[in-house]
C-alpha cells in the first residue's frame, strides 16, 4: 500500500497513550525526587554540625588532650582511644568472621549444624548493642577478670561486629562464579586449594570492604563500651599515639561526646559539635578508603 | 587392571537419585578406550548426570544417592580407597560454558601440575615445556605463544574452550568428559573444537554430551541414546543414525521430538 494518499497518519498517540505517558513521567519524577531526598539529611547533618562546631575546630583541638575534666583542651586521647578499640576489635572479629564465613560458604553442607550456625549468626546480629555491653561486663570484665579495660571493650565490640562480617564475607564469596570452583575441582583440586587459589583472590575486595565498613560501626558505638572499658575522663601529660595499655581504661570519641553533651558542665557550646564532626570525619574517611580499595581491586579483576 | 584393556569406563546397574527423584535407572554400559562416545537424548534425560558420575563431581552438590558400580580402567571408583583427587586428575571435564580461571593462559595450564606436583619437581623449564606441549596438542600454540601471560578470560570463546581442554592434558588424563562443549561457540569455533576432538582420539577416551544431532553424527564413533534416566540404545554412531533399533531413538534422531 502506498504511504501517501487518503490514509490517515498511522501510529499516532491516542488519548489513552497520552494518559499513560503522563503517568509515566509523574512516576519517574516522584521516584527520582525520593532518591534525591536521600542526599538532604546527609548534607543537612554535616552542614549543621560544621557550622555549630566551627568556633572549636582547629588542628590544635585535634591533637591536644582534653583538660579540666574534659571540658577544655582538645580530643586527642579520645580519638586515640577510639582507634585502639576499633583496631583491637577488628583484629579479633575479622579473622574469626572471615574464616567462619569461608567454612559456611565453601565447606558446610546443608545439615542441622550449618543451619544452627546460620541461625546463631542471624540472631547475634539482632541483639541490641546495650545487651552486648551487659554481656561483655559479665563475661570479660568479671568472669575472665579482664576488668574494665580496652581488652574487655574490644572483645565486646568484636562479638557485636562478628555476624555482620560473616554476612558480608559470605556475600563476597557467593559472588565468585561457581564455574571457577568447578574448573578447579575437575582438575582434582582439594577444597582448600580451590579456596586459596581461586575463591579468595577473587573475593578479597568484597571481603575487605565488608570488614572496613565495620570500622565505622565500631567507632560510633557507645553503649557496649561504656559498660566495659571506657572512662569519661583521663588526664594525660604527654601526647603521642601510645597513650594506653590494653589493660587500662581509655577514652573514646562516642563516649566523650555523650558525656560532654549531657553530663558535663562548663563546656563551650561548640564542643560537642566539634567532637561529632571529628567522629563523623573519621567514619567518612574510613568509608572513602574502603571505596578506593574496592575500586582499585575491582580494576584488577575481570571475568 | 581390567580384563579387557580396551574398555575405559564400565558401569553396572548404575542408579542415581536426587533426593527421591530417580535420575538414572540401572545403566549398564561399556565405553571403549581411545574413542569418542556421544551421549544424546532430550533435555532432562540424565545425560549430564551420567557424565558427572564418571568423575564423581555430582557428589559436590549434595542430596545425591548413587547405587551400582562404575569402573574406570577396571577400578571401581566407588571403592572406599579411591581418592577423588586422583580420580579427577585422570577423568577431566570440559563444560558448556568455557570456564578458564581468571589468571594467565600459562597459569591456567600449569594449575593442575601445581596442585598435584611436588613444589621442587616444578622447575621453570618443566612447566614451560608442559605448557608448550599442551598448547600444541590443542592447536593453540601458534596463536598464543606470544600471549602466554594475558588473562585467559580475555581470549575468544573458542580459544577459551580449547584452553580448558589443554588445561587437562598435562595431568595425562585417561578420560575427558565434555558437557556440550560447543553450545556456546559459533560455527567456526564448533568446527575447530570438533577437529581438536578428533585429533585427540586414540590417546584419550572422550565422552561428549551433545544436543546437536549433526555434531553427534560427525564426531562420535559410538552413541548412547538416553530417555527418562534409562539407556535405550548404545551402538556405533552410523547404525544409530541409519537404522536405529528402538522406535524412540528413531523418532529422536530424526527430530520428531526433543
Amino acid at each position: 500500500m502506498s504511504p501517501t494518499g487518503s490514509h490517515p497518519p498511522m501510529f499516532q498517540a491516542t488519548a489513552r497513550v497520552r494518559r499513560k505517558q503522563l503517568a509515566e513521567r509523574a512516576a519517574q519524577w516522584f521516584f527520582g525526587f525520593m532518591a534525591a531526598a536521600l542526599i538532604v539529611p546527609l548534607v543537612a547533618i554535616i552542614a549543621y554540625l560544621v557550622v555549630k562546631a566551627w568556633p572549636s575546630l582547629s588542628w590544635e583541638f585535634l591533637v591536644t588532650n582534653p583538660r579540666g575534666g574534659g571540658v577544655r583542651g582538645g580530643i586527642w586521647s579520645a580519638l586515640v582511644g577510639t582507634v585502639y578499640l576499633v583496631v583491637f576489635s577488628l583484629c579479633v572479629s575479622a579473622p574469626i568472621g572471615v574464616l567462619a564465613a569461608v567454612y559456611l560458604n565453601e565447606y558446610a553442607r546443608d545439615n542441622w549444624f550449618t543451619r544452627t550456625v546460620n541461625l546463631a549468626v542471624v540472631n547475634l546480629a539482632g541483639v541490641p548493642s546495650i545487651v552486648h555491653g551487659l554481656f561483655g561486663v559479665g563475661a570479660f570484665v568479671y568472669a575472665l577478670h579482664f576488668g574494665r579495660s580496652i581488652i574487655s571493650a574490644s572483645l565486646t565490640l568484636a562479638i557485636m561486629t562478628l555476624p555482620v562480617i560473616i554476612a558480608s564475607t559470605k556475600e563476597a564469596l557467593a559472588a565468585v562464579p561457581m564455574a571457577f570452583r568447578e574448573a578447579c575441582w575437575n582438575v582434582g583440586a582439594s577444597r582448600w586449594q580451590t579456596i586459596r587459589g581461586v575463591v579468595l583472590p577473587n573475593s578479597i575486595s568484597g571481603i575487605l570492604t565488608g570488614v572496613i565498613l565495620q570500622v565505622s560501626r565500631t567507632a560510633g558505638e557507645t553503649a557496649p563500651i561504656m559498660l566495659t572499658g571506657v572512662t569519661i575522663y583521663k588526664a594525660f601529660d604527654g601526647g603521642g599515639f601510645f597513650l594506653y595499655a590494653p589493660t587500662e581504661q581509655c577514652m573514646a570519641l562516642s563516649m566523650h561526646l555523650y558525656y560532654i553533651a549531657t553530663q558535663a558542665s562548663g563546656a563551650a557550646p561548640s564542643l560537642p559539635y566539634a567532637i561529632a564532626v571529628v567522629l563523623l570525619a573519621l567514619v567518612l574517611l574510613v568509608n572513602a578508603v574502603s571505596i578506593v580499595l574496592r575500586v582499585y581491586l575491582r580494576s584488577h579483576k575481570k571475568w | 587392571m581390567s580384563q579387557n584393556p580396551a574398555i575405559s569406563i564400565e558401569t553396572r546397574n548404575l542408579n542415581l537419585w536426587y533426593g527421591s527423584f530417580q535420575a538414572l535407572n540401572s545403566i549398564s554400559v561399556r565405553i571403549p578406550h581411545g574413542r569418542i562416545t556421544g551421549l544424546i537424548g532430550p533435555s532432562g534425560c540424565g545425560k549430564t548426570t551420567l557424565l558427572r558420575c564418571f568423575n564423581r563431581i555430582n557428589e559436590r552438590f549434595g542430596n545425591v544417592t548413587t547405587a551400582g558400580e562404575i569402573s574406570i580402567l577396571g577400578q571401581n571408583i566407588y571403592d572406599p580407597g579411591v581418592s577423588l583427587i586422583e580420580l579427577r586428575k585422570s577423568v577431566g571435564m570440559v563444560f558448556q560454558r568455557p570456564n578458564p580461571l581468571p589468571i594467565s593462559v600459562y597459569e591456567n595450564i600449569v594449575f593442575g601440575l601445581r596442585i598435584h606436583g611436588e613444589r621442587r619437581a616444578l622447575g621453570r623449564a618443566a612447566l614451560d615445556e608442559a605448557v608448550e606441549r599442551a598448547l600444541r596438542e590443542v592447536f593453540l600454540w601458534d596463536d598464543l605463544k606470544d600471549r602466554l601471560h594475558t588473562r585467559a578470560t580475555r581470549l575468544q570463546l573458542e580459544q577459551q574452550q580449547k584452553l580448558c581442554i589443554a588445561r587437562l592434558l598435562p595431568l595425562k588424563p585417561e578420560v575427558i568428559l565434555m558437557d556440550e562443549p560447543c553450545s556456546a561457540l559459533d560455527a567456526r569455533g564448533t568446527h575447530a573444537v570438533e577437529e581438536l576432538m578428533q585429533a585427540l582420539t586414540g590417546q584419550y577416551t572422550i565422552v561428549i554430551v551433545t544436543h546437536n544431532m549433526a555434531q553427534a553424527r560427525r564426531v562420535t564413533h559410538e552413541c548412547m541414546f538416553m530417555l527418562m534416566g534409562e539407556l535405550l540404545e548404545h551402538c556405533p554412531t552410523r547404525d544409530m543414525f541409519v537404522h536405529p533399533c528402538h522406535p524412540k531413538t528413531a523418532e529422536y534422531v530424526e527430530g520428531r521430538y526433543g
